[in-house]
């Protein structure tokens, strides 16, 4: 690129120059509106709820305009710094403001911001909704592990550390969890629904997902709990919906069911005496 | 503009002005000096050591974290080892080496010299600083050496890990008290800094005309003393909650642990601007005079440094928006309106640059690299801000690489600070080739270090775990991470070498960058007192004024339309 055009005064032509700008800030738009509806998953994946589809977009939203605004930042970093090397040492014009400038620096961020919040809003409320549903989970986190209760069916499914219980859910069915800890903090993250949330001792946080595609996904404890945090996993298995009536059935154990719950019982009656905040994944 | 010619207030005493290895006129020398000093400039220069050697520290804890996780199931520690590494190694950069180089070290040497005046406001109060803050780090530290090991909370000290059934040692305890060492020690030097900055100014220096480094320390004292007394509060209801029986964070006693969350970052985020406004003052610095102009959009740059002070006691609760318990919507559009002013400031700084006359010292390349790593770590900020990628990154690598993009820019501009002012300090120049050579492997190995961290999140790898299942693509960037820090620490390695290699090799002079603060119109280092003389001051940049009649800010400027916007109020 040739250095700034100046006029004979030594007055750079604003003008031209402005158009150099502008085309140069066109240009990662210009190369997006080429890739059309492929946009780049920037590094995260669609996942396989409805919610963590609309967080995909979400992230590919952000991204396209993190690299719109640090593409161009750095277009300018990098020019500056070769373009107004030291050469000689005459001392360079003392200039200080430029009101038009630094009034566009400042709006148009506000605008981008604007922006993002809008679509974070949007899939916030579409990702917090709590709609009807007929399939509950309680998910209960301790130190080092899950107990997914399937209330009203008599199934349980406990596991610590490396045993990785398995939590089975129906495709297609909104899922209802209720996210509770014993102890002390727990995250209960499933990395292919781009979700996670706090298990809170007191607290009953409740979320709904719905699932869109089948499989095994694994789930980790995200939050620190102390010595074994590193080994807190289980599985999130999504079937269809015969084949989990199918494994309800096979696991229908009443005995086993009320043995949890009475320990649950005790656990909670021991260390959750008084009131259990109830908390909407919405507030 | 001929009037900033005008002869020095007071007429230098030649034979104190000429050399620069002048004794000073009074009192001990030596360890004594060191331990009764009261100087500023003393006990700026023992923050500086002292910290450094704690980041030294906290950085050899991150070399043993990141050969731990070479490969998944690694035995070099034990898991309640490594819980205490990472700990520890978060404690001690952000407590002990972050936050009191950037409100202490320099600040303390550089603020009342910027500013004209003689010495802090408070003496006294500021030795009580330094040595609580000294005994708070020795404190935190001795952890390792009771019987249960450190404190292995995490940094952040979550209820109800803390209490004292699942965190029982002492090393806890020690903890808690070191903190409240030094929280006492930052919430002094808050006050010491902002009673500096509002009384001692010298004749002339209006707050308009204060130096950017000197707006944003004032900017960080004031998010010292409303941070810091609730972190302090938060300590001691933790203390009793271990140990006097009281039920604040426990549920069991119808207390709220979340509560300890949202007293914990009420101080948590505010802090996250303490340790950057600092160092974006020093960067600011850097910049104008290695680009031989002034500041561009001074005064929107003080305004956005006021904006990200003021937001920034408002923003706390996006560390918990997967808790549930928080109003998702405010805490998001405060967290994102951050961006704006941080904006603006990398506008200033790119304007600055602008049509300048670059001179690339060490401590330039260091703020460019600051810019860079900065720009990388804070557009990923920005993601963080949005509940629902929140929820997707929290407690993933995601949000480990965003924060040590921040930091790992933090130090860089310490750096930075540190080949800029060292030479004020000292009086000696610290080597360029070594200070290079240190540059390049800090930068290059910083982005090695974090960019595969973004990629082991978004992968869904969490935060605080020893080891990891076996899967090929995680292992592989977290030995890239492993040498990328490697390279960090090759880095610092040059940086003592470069200490140890320049020690009083390469005599100063009084303003060798043709710099523009008061503090280079005085002597290297500064006498007892700071100034024998002062010129006048008329502009933000007196020392320029001085050496440069005719090259005001924007007096020549090509915007001729904006004149009456340009000149100096």
């Amino acid at each position: 690129m040739e250095p700034p055009a100046l006029t004979p005064q030594g007055v750079p032509n604003r003008t031209r120059r402005w158009r150099r700008i502008r085309r140069i800030a066109l240009l990662p738009a210009a190369a997006l509106a080429l890739a059309g509806c492929g946009i780049p998953n920037f590094g995260a994946s669609p996942g396989a709820t409805t919610s963590s589809r609309s967080v995909f977009h979400l992230w590919q939203g952000f991204s396209v305009g993190a690299v719109v605004v640090g593409g161009i930042t750095t277009v300018l970093i990098v020019w500056a710094v070769f373009r107004y090397r030291r050469k000689g040492d005459h001392v360079p014009k003392q200039s200080q403001y430029h009101i038009p400038l630094e009034l566009t620096y400042t709006i148009v961020p506000i605008l981008i911001v604007l922006g993002l919040f809008a679509a974070t809003v949007v899939v916030e409320n579409k990702e917090v909704a709590d709609p009807k549903t007929s399939v509950t989970i309680d998910v209960n986190a301790f130190q080092w592990g899950w107990k997914f209760t399937y209330p009203g069916k008599n199934v349980v499914v406990v596991g610590q550390t490396t045993e990785d219980p398995e939590m089975v859910m129906p495709v297609n069915e909104n899922v209802h969890i209720n996210l509770t800890s014993s102890d002390v903090l727990h995250g209960f993250y499933v990395h292919a629904f781009n979700f996670s949330r706090y298990a809170l001792p007191g607290v009953l946080n409740q979320f709904t997902f719905r699932a869109v595609a089948t499989g095994t996904y694994n789930g980790q404890c995200t939050q620190l709990c102390g010595l074994y945090h590193s080994l807190m996993f289980f599985r999130v298995k999504v079937v269809s919906q015969s084949a989990y009536a199918t494994w309800l059935a096979a696991n229908y154990n009443p005995s086993a069911a009320q043995a949890a719950q009475s320990a649950t019982n005790q656990q909670t009656s021991s260390v959750v005496p008084t009131k259990v905040q109830k908390s909407e994944g919405d507030n | 503009m001929t009037d900033v010619l005008a002869p020095p207030v007071v007429a230098p005493p030649e034979d104190l002005v000429a050399g620069h290895d002048h004794e000073e006129p009074h009192g001990p020398t030596g360890i004594l000096k060191w331990m009764t000093s009261t100087d500023h400039k003393v006990i700026g220069m023992s923050y500086t050591v002292t910290s450094v050697i704690m980041m030294v520290i906290g950085g050899a804890f991150a070399e043993v974290i990141r050969a731990q996780l070479w490969t998944p199931d690694n035995k070099l520690v034990s898991l309640a080892q490594f819980n205490e590494l990472f700990t520890m190694h978060g404690s001690v950069m952000i407590y002990l080496f972050a936050g009191p180089f950037a409100f202490a070290a320099l600040a303390n040497i550089i603020v009342p010299i910027q500013i004209g005046a003689p010495d802090m406001a408070f003496p006294r109060l500021n030795a009580l600083s330094y040595w609580l803050y000294l005994t708070g780090s020795i404190t935190l530290l001795s952890g390792f050496f009771v019987s249960g090991g450190a404190a292995n909370f995490g940094w952040v000290a979550y209820a109800p890990l803390s209490n004292s059934i699942n965190t029982p040692g002492a090393g806890a305890d020690l903890w808690i008290g070191g903190l409240l060492l030094t929280g006492f020690s930052a919430i002094f030097t808050g006050v010491n800094i902002t009673a500096t900055v509002f009384y001692l100014r010298a004749p002339g220096m209006t707050m308009f005309r204060m130096p950017i480094f000197t707006w944003n320390l004032l900017v960080t004292a004031i998010l010292i003393l409303l941070a810091f007394p609730v972190l302090t509060a938060g300590l001691i209801m933790l203390y009793c909650d271990r140990h006097f029986g009281t039920h604040i964070f426990s549920v069991a006693g119808g207390g709220v642990p979340v509560l300890w969350q949202h007293i914990f970052w009420f101080w948590g985020h505010p802090e996250v601007y303490i340790l950057a406004l600092p160092f974006f003052g020093m960067v600011t610095e850097i910049i104008a005079v290695f680009s031989r102009k002034p500041v561009f959009g001074y005064k929107g740059m003080v305004f956005a440094t006021l904006t990200i002070g003021a937001l920034s006691l408002g923003v706390w609760a996006h560390h918990m928006f997967t808790t549930g318990v928080v109003l998702l919507p405010f805490f998001s559009i405060m967290s994102l309106l951050i961006a704006v002013p941080t904006g603006i400031k990398m506008f200033n700084w790119i304007g600055t640059m602008w049509r300048g006359q670059i001179w690339f010292s060490t401590a330039m390349l260091m703020a460019v690299g600051f810019l860079v790593t900065f720009l990388i770590g804070g557009l990923t900020g920005i993601y963080l801000a949005s509940p629902p990628l929140d929820f997707f990154t929290h407690d993933t690598y995601f949000v480990v690489a965003h924060f040590h993009s921040i930091v790992m820019a933090l130090v860089m501009g310490a750096m930075g600070g540190l080949y800029y002012w060292g030479p004020k300090i000292t009086g000696y120049m610290l080597n360029e080739t070594i200070g290079k050579i240190q540059f390049w492997f800090l930068f290059i190995g910083t982005q090695i270090f974090t960019l595969p961290m973004y990629l082991l999140g978004l992968r869904g790898m969490p935060r605080r775990v020893g080891i990891y299942p076996l899967h090929t693509s995680w292992q592989y960037l977290n030995q890239v991470s492993s040498v990328g820090a490697l390279l960090v620490g090759i880095s610092t390695i040059a940086f003592i070498v470069n200490v140890a290699y320049s020690w009083k090799k390469y005599p100063a002079g009084d303003n060798p960058w043709d710099a523009h603060t008061l503090e280079w119109f005085t002597t290297s280092p500064p006498p007892h007192h700071n100034f024998y003389r002062l010129p006048q001051i008329r502009s933000e940049r007196p020392t320029w004024d001085y050496n440069h009649p005719g090259h005001s800010a924007a007096e020549h400027g090509h915007h001729h339309e904006q004149h009456e916007e340009v000149s100096v109020p």
